[in-house]
């Protein structure tokens, strides 16, 4: 989630800078801008939707009444990187993954980096997310997470932060493909000469990806599922969508059963083994007999088959303990224990509230920080500082004294802002970024990703849970 | 990389899929029959929603199953949420299946089983009854255009067979039922010369098949017994004959066996068996066998395919 403040002056704004003068990356984008004009730009959003409705690519809303089959907006303006400002980008989104899998395999091994002191023991071992009877195992390639999403935001002209980490089954990467298809069908233009560098390889990579996980038991071309909740699960769209460009079986827990060490699904040719998992169900509720015995969504004794190597999941359970909200603050040091580098993308400057000291500093700025809940999601639960009234300000400020170690704070940020669609015409909006970096026997990292607009006027929440919208993402070929 | 399997929960909800659409569509024509029937001078209206519901198998859903009225029947065959085979909850249940296997759909298919099916979820009673003719042909078109989008954009793979298996079965069985429900009025000794047997009842039995204009062409509006009887079970030319079903089931098997393989179950077997039979098959012979007794054991015959299906693919 994203949260700024609205400056004026200092804010950046990617396409004019700080000084109103278009920056080169987005020489194109303003031509077309102003040679459509904003009304004719709206006609063409409304056919963006339309398109969007017919493919039925929906979002759901967990929890909330209203329309089951809603779409997140789409904003038709594209977000755009020189290759240079990427690469940056790419070095330390590879450099983060690879820290985060190390210390996965660190703490469920010998746990070097917490009898170095450098990580509190408790967070790692009493978090929720820490699976036990994952000690010892040994996930192929070593690779606990295998879709890391890393939610980055800009806050100059060069400088960009992490906000946070993604290992377990980050979202939206539907939208970055579809997205980009939208608009190449409906503004060829824009991408003539091969400006622009293509997206649409991901699929193939994920499934190279899956294939080079494939378990100790596989002794021939691995078969590679997709495992969905099923069709009401509000991010159903991309499971299945995901699925078909690679060309593999959508399942659910029904379709599979253990026996004999392997997994099986049901075809109608009979039982054919399963290797390789890409589960989008949490861990809890992926095996009855290892995990929430009430869970209807997962399959009897697949944990077991896992930690024995007869089947690779993707991601591994137990993945959740490195994008944990408490473990964030302790990626940089990661970098340097493991890969003895320098990290490449700072953190945001974090304050840990389980800490006397620096709760008491984040109570006596509550207006001008963010403050959130270290076990929350999804935008939600969360005290914007310097948009809150004093009578909210109280009652966070209870919460975060009944249960200070649930509560982490952050300086409020000057976030870049990318012109959007907005009404009348087209204003500046804040945005933020989630690459996609796949990790199987190498990395492999599509240039751009997902980029995430808050598209109320003023708003810093991107969330699409909360009103957010996403635009196509280019990386440009030079 | 190996051939893309089929999920044996995806075959299933694509046969039902077609079943279900099958049914709707069979059961609007049967109640298009009693209506017809219904308007005619000198009938008993009430007898005529009777064999509507006994071919329909939803007998045991009316309270009065002798004082059957046109209201009943589109509560009870049209409307009906709890009634498994109501026009309605065939044709919800058909986007329902379609939605959980929507990849193994084509974007044309999802879109005409998604498309209509809200129009009779909206309807009440009154509306239907203000223009039972018009739903009827609604419906009837809604199985056509399902029909034609899975016909004209589905690569014929076993996901296609599949369809066409659950769509043949559902129409060799509502046939049969048709046929169990009419075969008093398809007796040979009822064919009297100069006899009072009413016309309008076997040409009912026609109508319910949409087969008046085939026949035709077929008899030259020679109606009997014997002729509707044949028309019904042997003619292999008449798409809702018993015989013309069991020739496209047997197809769509022996289809699935060579993209299998060339794998064979005990449902070939008897597909094959009975297609054999059914073509060698005279009227004549199932009069002497009785044709009540040949339509019962047809029945049979079907849902022990039904059974040996659900076998032989793992559902």
């Amino acid at each position: 989630m994203v949260e700024g403040r609205q400056t004026g002056n200092s804010m950046f704004d990617e396409m004019s800078g700080s000084d109103g003068i278009v920056r080169v990356p987005y020489a194109r984008i303003a031509k077309w801008i102003d040679a459509v004009g904003s009304d004719r730009l709206k006609q063409r959003s409304a056919e963006a939707e339309a398109i969007f409705r017919r493919i039925g690519i929906t979002f759901a809303v967990y929890g909330e009444g209203g329309d089951p089959e809603r779409l997140i907006p789409f904003d038709l303006v594209p977000r755009v990187f020189s290759a240079g400002e990427w690469g940056h980008l790419d070095r330390g989104i590879q450099q983060r993954a690879r820290a985060l899998n190390a210390f996965l395999y660190d703490v469920y091994h010998r746990g070097e980096i917490l009898k170095a002191g450098i990580v509190p023991e408790q967070l790692v071992y009493q978090n929720a997310a820490f699976v036990p009877a994952m000690v010892g195992v040994e996930p192929p390639g070593r690779v606990y997470s295998h879709i890391v999403g890393i939610d980055i935001v800009r806050t100059g002209e060069s400088s960009f932060q992490v906000l946070e980490d993604n290992c377990r089954t980050p979202s939206g990467v539907s939208y970055m493909l579809e997205n980009r298809e939208i608009m190449m069908r409906m503004f060829p233009e824009l991408f003539a000469g091969g400006a622009v560098q293509p997206v649409d390889s991901y699929a193939d990579h994920l499934l190279r990806t899956l294939e080079e996980v494939a378990p100790p038991a596989c002794k021939q071309d691995p078969n590679i599922v997709v495992l969905t909740p099923g069709a009401f699960n509000s991010a159903y769209y991309e499971h299945s969508f995901l699925a078909d460009l690679m060309g593999v079986t959508l399942v659910e827990a029904n379709d599979l059963f253990v026996d004999e060490g392997r997994v099986w699904m049901r075809t109608t040719r009979g039982p054919q083994v399963v290797d390789v998992i890409y589960r989008r169900i949490d861990d809890d509720y992926i095996d009855p007999l290892a995990f929430r015995p009430d869970s209807l969504l997962g399959v009897p004794g697949l944990f077991d088959v896992y930690r024995a190597g007869g089947v690779t999941l993707c991601s591994a359970p137990g993945a959740g303990v490195a994008d944990d909200k408490s473990i964030y603050i302790f990626v940089p040091q990661m970098i340097e224990f493991y890969l003895g580098e320098t990290p490449i993308l700072e953190n945001v400057p974090t304050w840990r509230c389980s800490e006397a000291d620096q709760c008491a500093h984040v109570l006596d700025k509550l207006d001008e920080v963010v403050v959130k809940e270290v076990h929350g999601s999804g935008g939600y639960g969360m005290l914007i500082g310097p948009k809150s009234t004093e009578e909210e300000r109280a009652t966070y400020a209870e919460r975060i004294r009944r249960n200070p170690s649930e509560f982490i704070a952050q300086p409020t940020l000057d976030l870049s802002t990318v012109p959007a669609m907005d009404g009348d015409g087209i204003g500046p909006r804040h945005v933020d970024l989630r690459p996609y970096c796949l990790v199987g026997k190498q990395m492999r990292l599509v240039p751009g990703g997902l980029t995430r607009v808050a598209l109320r006027k003023g708003s810093l929440v991107v969330n699409s849970s909360q009103g957010g919208g996403v635009k196509d993402t280019w990386v440009l070929t030079s | 990389m190996t051939d893309q399997v089929l999920l044996s929960r995806t075959a299933e909800s694509l046969y039902w899929l077609a079943r279900y659409v099958e049914r709707a569509d069979s059961t609007a024509r049967l109640i298009e029959m009693g209506y017809r029937m219904a308007m005619l001078p000198g009938s008993r209206s009430a007898y005529e929603w009777r064999s509507v519901a006994a071919a329909a198998g939803c007998l045991d859903r009316f309270e009065d199953p002798e004082g059957i009225t046109e209201a009943a029947i589109v509560r009870t065959l049209i409307l009906d949420n709890d009634n498994p085979s109501s026009i309605r909850t065939c044709l919800e249940r058909a986007r329902a299946n379609g939605r959980s296997v929507r990849t193994a759909l084509t974007m044309q298919l999802w879109e005409v089983l998604n498309d209509g099916w809200r129009k009779l979820e909206l309807m009440d009673s009154n509306e239907v009854l203000r223009d039972l003719p018009g739903v009827l042909d609604w419906v009837k078109l809604r199985g056509a255009t399902i029909r034609g989008a899975s016909t004209s954009t589905m690569l014929r793979n076993d996901n296609y067979l599949f369809l066409g298996l659950g769509g043949y079965i559902e129409r060799a069985d509502m046939t049969l039922r048709l046929l169990d429900v009419k075969s008093y009025l398809l007796l040979p000794e009822m064919d009297v010369v100069g006899g009072g047997r009413d016309h309008h009842q076997w040409t009912s039995v026609l109508h319910a098949t949409s087969a008046v204009r085939a026949y035709h062409h077929v008899y030259r509006g020679d109606y009997s017994p014997w002729n509707i009887a044949d028309f019904l079970i042997l003619n292999a030319r008449f798409p809702r004959s018993v015989a013309f079903s069991y020739s496209k089931i047997e197809k769509s098997l022996a289809m699935l066996s060579e993209t299998y393989g060339g794998e064979e179950h005990a449902c070939h077997a008897t597909a094959r068996e009975a297609v054999r039979q059914l073509k060698h098959l005279q009227m004549g012979e199932i009069f002497r066998q009785g044709l009540h007794e040949f339509v019962r054991s047809t029945i049979g015959t079907t849902r022990r395919l039904n059974s040996e299906i659900y076998e032989a693919y793992h559902f």
